[in-house]
């Protein structure tokens, strides 16, 4: 509750749709690598911490997962994005667009004084 | 809605995954395993060595087994989780000795069983309101008898009469007559002897109850003139008159006499008794001179408060009216001058109160013990697991986690045995119910949604009890020192045995607190069976033979049926002796009357003295063998008008004639002729528990109207004779219904009943804690003696003489059993006197129930504890210092 | 208004509220309400008790003081007021958010269904 802890389960929870919604099917080392690329050197990922929020994302049925094989031959366990979450996607993205205009502002707007 | 919709698709998900743990945990693995070998890859691309590539991947999982344990958070419901594991685990444990479960089950079944059974006895009999409409403004009156004899003595219909037409406290006044009626049978039934109440009619109006069918009385009823009406219990009507509700407007006959039917009441409706089974109105039923008199008390009468009225006002202001009464007829002897009250409740309850508290607070002893006993043995096991602890706990099983172990084996063992008890409970109310038919509102027990949360809160009381008592002995540096104990099991820390000695001695104690409440109320019982009555009580048969007024309505015809069913009696071969008296010793009070002597200086009015009145015809004294002191028999022409001669009793003769000769002088008793003495008889008692009193005899052939019994004696087995007796009435009325055929025996049985039920069930408790604590006693020295074994060995190696160790292991349990009895027997000093209105003949510090409680209690504890210690003492040192 | 907004805006309140107290100085609870539902409309407070949770925690973390005092029209009030710790928190959460927050723009960026591997 009002933590920078849920902040971050949040963001990393709308990170993996959208990942998942631009590359289509992917495991789960897939995905912490992409992301990883994608915030360069501004975040540290832990990838161990990807999954409990992929566990979490399927109990609440946003995603499914199933075995396959990846390019290299290898078994791996393939996430995709349901339809209910591509709508959980559309919604937190735009929410998440406003939430940092609202924070843009504020920072901006009253820079601290000292 | 769809946030609604995803978490609870969640928690289902979370719930599911309590579920194929090891398929899961095996995907789980797969998965990062696959996802370890994708990163390797990768880094073998960058141009990582192996080794490197590996390291890297895992440094950057953060841990795999911290990974998995983040998953397995989000994957199950870990504090759910943990609870089915704690179950489980207990489930083993339990399984692995099930010795020792079977045995804390059945103790905890038995405690817990009897606890809710008792209470809901308790709870439906004196808690729960009447059924009836504001109960608590409904009081119970009495009159305060002028002698101070009886606080709570019966009314007077004219007190009655007085006190509706002064008092101004309630908003309405009824009163009620007891009553028997000799019902007839039709179409082949047999006549039948039934309970009845006779009431005003605004009884049924102002307890705010209707009829479940017909309509109750109407002030038009309840007069002399009127035309007879009676009212049937659902019981009578189903029973005798298959539930028909053409009955309405019927005519059945009562005593010979015509009644119509006019209504049936519902059938949870028992007032004044559970055994009544009809209610006539009052008025029409008693003579007019009896409902005016003012000095022959015999009705109840019931009252409802105005609002706002208090007891004390309503109570005091008929006591003003009764003292005016009594100011007013000073010429009139047994007039009352005060009132009494109580809730009526209270009134309908009033016995069994103390003797219900008394069984409650003995379960809740046995409970206790049965508590203390499986506390006892979870800290056995847990001191034989300490090591097993100790490693745990060094693991980083926290001390909270062994607690609630504790605490989950002991809610197994509760609820399981609750579960078990509660079964018990149903067993015993149904026994109690069908056992204890005379106790009021015995139709009211019902084990019903509060006793069941009762019995909830007994499981959780004895979880709690049972688990955290012995979670006591759990101390984290000690555990700790058990860890750095050599890896030899030597002594096992005192802590436990120190705990396990505590709860032994208040088992001792409290089961000590149980045998000699027992014992005290089991010596008074047996105290009122030796009790002699002041009459021959083997082979003798009594029976109720009641002539109706409508048959029998002349005394002539009375006297005849009397003399001609005695004469056929005393032919039947078998038969010693057989007579008729309007009762018979044990069987009650049976009524009084007040006399003067005439020889003697009259006495003052408010002085007359009263003594018990009997009716007998001539062979009574001889078929009792109430033993002739003096004097002789009623002469043979103590018949009809003639009869003038009166026979009293021993204790009349000395309490009114002391050394005076009373041969052949004259009582005078209200409205008849003098009587002349002409005989002493030997005391008899009318309740076994009452002293003897003074008791004049009268001559039943005067053609008394008055409800006899008939006693016959026999010179072998007198039950054999209760058919032939019954036909030879039926030969002289078909109609007249016999009842209550007793032996003498069940007739004091009877009485004692109430003495002999409590007995009972306290020292069925006493003896089972008396079990549970022995074998408690025993379960504790035998794991002291295990645990000491290879101490013993030692010692006998260094020389100690064998009877010399089973002495110092004997007294190792004996030392707690003796803690026990004395704080066993301070407590029944103090508890027992709580108990003493129960006991008759018995003080509630009898010194024998003391001594005898000690020795058993100590006999029982030795033999509990010389088996381990003898095994002691047999040690063999070279085994026993191997023993690891 | 969906919850998964109100929770990532709720847990930016304890950010807003330190940059509130940094930027106006000591400030009562409503003082600090209002101020931010000037700034972000009603997107962030369900209700201006929400705010109280938020100040319970900083207190609790030593990230704000309080004091009572009077305020402009003479009544009795809490005052808060932002700490050097709290200071130190601020700069260090308003960087976090900014890096977060520039993260999640180049995630929502990409264009749906693209390989660009």
């Amino acid at each position: 509750m009002g933590d920078k802890a849920d902040v971050w389960q949040g963001t990393l929870a709308l990170m993996i749709l959208k990942t998942l919604e631009t590359l289509g099917p992917l495991h789960g080392y897939g995905i912490a690598r992409r992301i990883e690329q994608t915030s360069g050197d501004l975040l540290s990922l832990n990838y161990g911490t990807l999954y409990p929020a992929l566990l979490k994302l399927e109990q609440e049925g946003s995603i499914e997962s199933a075995w396959g094989v990846s390019d290299n031959n290898r078994k791996a366990k393939y996430y995709k994005l349901t339809s209910a979450g591509r709508r959980q996607l559309e919604r937190e993205a735009r929410d998440w667009r406003q939430a940092q205009a609202i924070l843009a502002k504020f920072l901006s707007a009253t820079e601290p004084s000292t | 809605m769809s946030e609604i919709w995803k978490t609870s698709r969640a928690w289902f998900e979370r719930l599911g995954g309590l579920f194929h743990k090891a398929q899961r945990e095996a995907e789980l693995a797969a998965e990062l395993e696959s996802h370890l070998q994708l990163h390797v890859e990768d880094n073998l691309r960058a141009g990582m060595t192996r080794e490197a590539a590996r390291r890297d991947a895992l440094a950057k999982l953060g841990g795999v087994e911290q990974t998995k344990e983040r998953y397995r958070d989000r994957r199950g419901l870990p504090f759910l989780e943990t609870a089915l594991q704690d179950l489980r685990f207990s489930l083993r444990t339990l399984r692995k000795s099930p010795g020792f479960s079977f045995v804390a089950i059945l103790v905890m079944a038995l405690g817990i069983g009897a606890t809710t059974a008792l209470f809901t006895v308790v709870r439906s009999v004196l808690l729960k309101p009447l059924p009836f409409k504001d109960p608590e403004r409904l009081i119970r009156l009495y009159e305060y008898s002028a002698d101070d004899k009886f606080a709570y003595n019966v009314v007077s219909g004219g007190g009655f009469a007085e006190w509706r037409k002064e008092s101004h406290s309630f908003s309405d006044l009824a009163i009620l007559g007891e009553a028997q009626y000799g019902l007839s049978g039709v179409a082949g039934q047999l006549p039948e002897r039934v309970m009845a109440s006779n009431c005003s009619w605004n009884l049924f109006p102002m307890l705010g109850v209707e009829p479940a069918l017909g309509r109750g009385f109407a002030s038009a009823d309840d007069q002399p003139s009127a035309s007879a009406t009676v009212i049937l219990s659902w019981g009578l009507w189903k029973r005798r008159f298959g539930g028909d509700p053409a009955i309405l407007n019927q005519t059945i006959h009562l005593d010979a006499k015509p009644y119509t039917v006019i209504g049936v009441m519902p059938s949870w409706f028992a007032y004044p008794e559970q055994s009544v089974q009809l209610w006539t109105p009052t008025y029409h039923e008693e003579s007019p001179e009896l409902m005016q008199a003012i000095d022959d008390h015999e009705f109840s009468v019931v009252g409802r408060l105005k609002p706002r009225v208090t007891e004390a006002q309503a109570r005091t202001e008929l006591s003003v009216i009764m003292r005016r009464l009594h100011d007013q007829h000073l010429d009139i002897p047994f007039v009352s001058k005060a009132a009494n009250s109580r809730p009526l409740l209270e009134a309908m309850v009033g016995d069994a109160r103390t003797a219900l508290y008394v069984l409650l607070a003995a379960t809740f002893c046995v409970l206790l013990i049965a508590c203390s006993n499986v506390a006892s043995l979870l800290v056995a096991r847990g001191a034989t697991r300490r090591r097993e602890l100790a490693i745990r706990t060094a693991l980083g099983g926290s001390r909270r986690r062994l607690l609630r172990e504790h605490l989950t084996e002991s809610f197994v063992l509760s609820l399981v045995g609750g579960a078990a008890g509660l079964l018990i409970a149903y067993g015993v109310i149904q026994w109690f119910v069908t056992t204890r038919q005379d106790m009021s509102r015995v139709e009211a027990i019902r084990l019903d949604g509060v006793a069941a949360a009762f019995g909830a809160g007994m499981i959780l009381f004895c979880t709690f009890f049972a688990g955290a008592t012995s979670s006591f002995s759990i101390k984290s540096h000690q555990i700790l020192s058990s860890l750095q104990e050599s890896s030899r099991t030597h002594s096992p820390g005192q802590s436990p045995v120190r705990l396990r000695k505590a709860l032994l001695s208040l088992e001792v104690g409290l089961t000590v607190l149980l045998l000699i409440s027992s014992g005290l109320l089991l010596k008074s019982y047996e105290q009122l069976r030796a009790t002699h009555l002041g009459c021959i009580t083997e082979n003798v048969l009594t029976m109720h033979v009641d002539l109706p007024d409508a048959k029998y309505s002349q005394p002539t015809q009375r006297l005849a049926f009397f003399e001609t069913l005695l004469d056929r009696l005393r032919t039947l071969p078998g038969i010693r002796a057989a007579g008729i008296a309007t009762s018979v010793p044990g069987e009650g009070y049976g009524g009084d009357n007040g006399f003067t002597i005439a020889e003697h200086p009259p006495l003052p009015l408010d002085k007359t003295p009263y003594a018990i009145h009997r009716w007998a015809d001539p062979g009574y004294f001889a078929a009792l063998g109430i033993p002739f002191l003096r004097g002789q028999i009623f002469d043979k022409n103590q018949r009809l008008e003639k009869a003038s001669e009166v026979i009293i009793s021993e204790s009349f003769a000395r309490q009114y004639f002391g050394a005076e000769e009373p041969l052949g002088k004259h009582l005078l008793t209200l409205g008849r002729k003098p009587q002349k003495i002409v005989g002493v008889v030997g005391d008899t008692r009318h309740r076994v528990w009452e002293r003897p009193q003074p008791i004049m005899y009268f001559p039943l052939y005067s053609g008394i109207r008055e409800r006899t019994t008939l006693a016959i004696r026999s010179t072998s087995d007198v039950t054999s004779f209760a058919l032939p007796v019954q036909r030879i009435v039926e030969q002289l009325d078909p109609e007249l219904p016999v009842s209550d055929v007793l032996t003498m025996g069940q007739v004091i049985g009877q009485s004692t009943l109430d003495a002999n039920f409590e007995a009972t069930l306290l020292l069925a408790f006493a003896g089972l804690s008396l079990l549970l604590a022995s074998v408690g006693l025993f379960g504790v020295l035998s794991y002291i003696v295990a645990q000491r074994t290879p101490e013993i060995g030692i010692r006998l190696a260094l020389g100690a003489q064998r009877g010399a160790l089973l002495r110092l292991t004997l007294l190792d349990g004996l030392k707690p059993a003796g803690v026990g009895l004395a704080l066993g027997l301070a407590g029944a000093a103090a508890a027992t006197r709580m108990i003493s209105s129960l006991l008759y003949g018995v003080a509630p510090l009898d010194a024998t129930v003391f001594v005898a409680v000690t020795t058993l209690l100590l006999a029982v504890a030795g033999i509990a504890c010389l088996l381990p210690a003898w095994r002691a003492s047999r040690v063999d040192p070279v085994i026993a210092l191997r023993y690891e | 208004m969906s919850e998964s907004k109100l929770d990532l805006l709720q847990g930016t309140l304890d950010l807003m509220v330190l940059q509130t107290l940094a930027a106006m100085g000591r400030l009562h609870g409503y003082g600090i309400a209002r101020r931010i539902e000037q700034v972000s409309g009603d997107a962030v407070l369900l209700n201006q008790g929400t705010i109280y949770a938020s100040l319970v925690r900083l207190q609790q973390r030593g990230w704000i003081s309080a004091e009572w005092g009077t305020s402009t029209n003479n009544r009795k009030a809490k005052f808060y007021s932002i700490t050097k710790r709290g200071r130190k928190q601020l700069s260090e959460d308003a960087a976090y958010w900014q890096r977060l927050s520039e993260v999640m723009g180049r995630v929502l960026a990409l264009p749906e269904g693209s390989d660009n591997k």
